[in-house]
């Protein structure tokens, strides 16, 4: 109850900013229009490009632009501040709070989420259906396991996140690591360019990677390109990086607090 | 600003002030080498992303990989000089905000020079080293002549200071709001994504818009259908290609007025 208490905070919190979010959904659309142009295009001169129709690319563009800021590949949500109060020294209060600092900052990053799954994400996807042909999920269960991949991806993305939030600990300064995070999680999450299209074994390795969880699996199960048993492993594959970077940070910040003498005062 | 200051106060301030600001990013080398390392991985992961698109295909809208490429560094390197020189203006709002825009106005330096080189990031040139590394790849390709070599240099400049132009007069719009600051983007990073492509994949709509209300076309595409030898795919008159410096200067003019406007009405939160 705590944490849905503490993800609806966030998701009001974020709502407050009404003008900043109709700026990020008139920028989101320019971008989904470019890249629409650019990939029909592509697909008119190769029309199997990576497996995808014309329909299958431009509704991955759109995809792609919903989900820019629902996973935050650009950074951003609560381990932005998470870093800031390690900076502060005020993240020694969220240390000796009786509820795990894990849960606490992950419930909130939900919460925002879905405040940008509800405007950025929305909002530009039906700009695209006005604008170009886009192939929609078949039925409405398909919707359904499209849907509840997100909060995985979400936390795969929060993982990440984090990890590089945590840093903060020891090197003051997380901007750095943060722009690192930001470059690979833009071109492997498929935000440059699908990953379907990556030629030979860098196709692999994108595929391989946690960012393959933010767009291009959930975007595989919404155009029909994963049915079936691939659902499974596709959902596997996103389970396993998030429970894999949630041990990862639930031991980072074990050594954080063992090591590291809080700044602030 | 009650009275325009000599351009050579604005130019030594800029400087002192970037100075300042380049030396206190060195106070954390290990974000600093990795921001740098960043904004030339992403530029280049950029164009990475294009060159996946060419091996399903072997020609853009009948442009080259090589071509796109000549087009991709001359938009870049306008875009990334303008970023560097003038970007932070988009934290306009936030100056206005924490009334530091006030604290500014007080000090001996032109306005728009301060506001400009605070937080001035030298990390910045890595994004213009990368474009030029493209662009000078891409050169390799062009058939050069005496006044290919002028209109390209011509173009450049003219293209930084096309950006420049944007940049300053899409963040005007916060001394009015100052939660729209995303909508100038569309028109910056946007602008630079539409002109990485040829434009003749657009629809004539859409060049149109670029060539005659938000003139970004000038920034690559006119002077590069010179330089490449190429007949414009919407037949606008040839003279197009030779307009950019002319572009230029108008939408400095304009941002200028539109600057001193902006500062004129501007009004302290009070804060």
């Amino acid at each position: 109850m705590l944490h849905v208490a503490i993800a609806t905070r966030a998701f009001r919190r974020y709502s407050t900013y009404g003008a900043a979010t109709l700026a990020g959904i008139f920028t989101n659309s320019v971008f989904g229009i470019i890249m629409c142009f650019v990939y029909v295009e592509v697909w008119n001169q190769r029309p199997d490009a990576g497996g995808y129709d014309v329909s299958d690319a431009l509704t991955y563009v759109w995809l792609g632009q919903a989900m820019l800021m629902t996973m935050a590949i650009f950074g951003g949500g609560s381990p932005d501040d998470l870093a800031t109060r390690i900076k502060s020294g005020d993240v020694a209060i969220d240390l000796y709070r009786p509820v795990g600092l894990l849960g606490w900052y992950l419930a909130a990053d939900l919460g925002r989420a879905a405040y940008h799954l509800c405007t950025r994400g929305l909002a530009p996807t039906v700009v695209g259906a006005l604008l170009f042909d886009l192939t929609f999920p078949s039925a409405p269960w398909v919707w359904l396991v499209f849907l509840a991949t997100l909060p995985i991806a979400v936390t795969v993305s929060f993982g990440l996140r984090l990890l590089i939030a945590l840093t903060t600990f020891w090197i003051f300064d997380d901007t750095g690591p943060r722009m690192m995070l930001v470059v690979l999680g833009t071109f492997f999450s498929g935000m440059t360019v699908p990953l379907v299209i990556f030629p030979g074994a860098l196709r692999d390795l994108a595929m391989a990677l946690p960012w393959a969880s933010l767009l291009q699996v959930p975007a595989d199960i919404w155009l029909g390109h994963r049915t079936g048993w691939e659902i499974v492993t596709g959902y596997g594959f996103m389970v396993a990086w998030a429970v894999a970077l949630m041990v990862a940070c639930a031991g980072v910040l074990r050594l954080a607090e063992r090591r590291v003498v809080v700044q602030g005062g | 600003m009650a009275e325009p200051a000599p351009l050579r106060g604005a130019w030594t301030g800029y400087w002192q002030i970037a100075a300042m600001w380049v030396h206190a990013s060195m106070a954390y080398p290990l974000s600093f080498w990795l921001l740098t390392l960043g904004g030339f991985v992403i530029g280049g992961l950029d164009f990475v992303g294009i060159w996946i698109l060419f091996h399903s295909i072997d020609a853009m809208g009948g442009f080259s990989l090589t071509e796109v490429g000549f087009l991709y560094g001359a938009t870049g390197l306008g875009l990334a000089l303008a970023d560097m020189y003038v970007g932070r203006i988009e934290r306009l709002g936030q100056m206005i905000r924490m009334g530091t825009l006030d604290t500014m106005m007080v000090k001996p330096i032109p306005l728009l020079a301060q506001v400009c080189s605070n937080e001035f990031a030298l990390r910045r040139l890595a994004r213009v080293f990368l474009c030029v590394l493209v662009f000078a790849w891409a050169s390799l390709y062009v058939d050069w002549t005496a006044l290919r070599v002028v209109v390209a240099a011509v173009m450049i400049v003219s293209g930084a200071l096309i950006f420049f132009s944007v940049f300053i007069m899409l963040a005007c719009i916060q001394f009015w709001t100052a939660d729209a600051v995303e909508v100038a983007n569309a028109f910056t990073y946007g602008g630079n994504t539409v002109t990485q492509y040829p434009l003749a994949i657009f629809p004539s709509e859409v060049v149109k818009g670029l060539t005659f209300l938000m003139p970004l076309a000038f920034v690559n595409w006119y002077p590069a259908l010179f330089i490449l030898d190429r007949e414009d795919p919407f037949g606008f008159p040839e003279w197009f290609q030779f307009l950019s410096p002319v572009v230029a200067v108008v939408m400095v003019t304009l941002t200028t007025f539109v600057w001193r406007f902006g500062v004129r009405h501007y009004r302290s939160t009070g804060s």
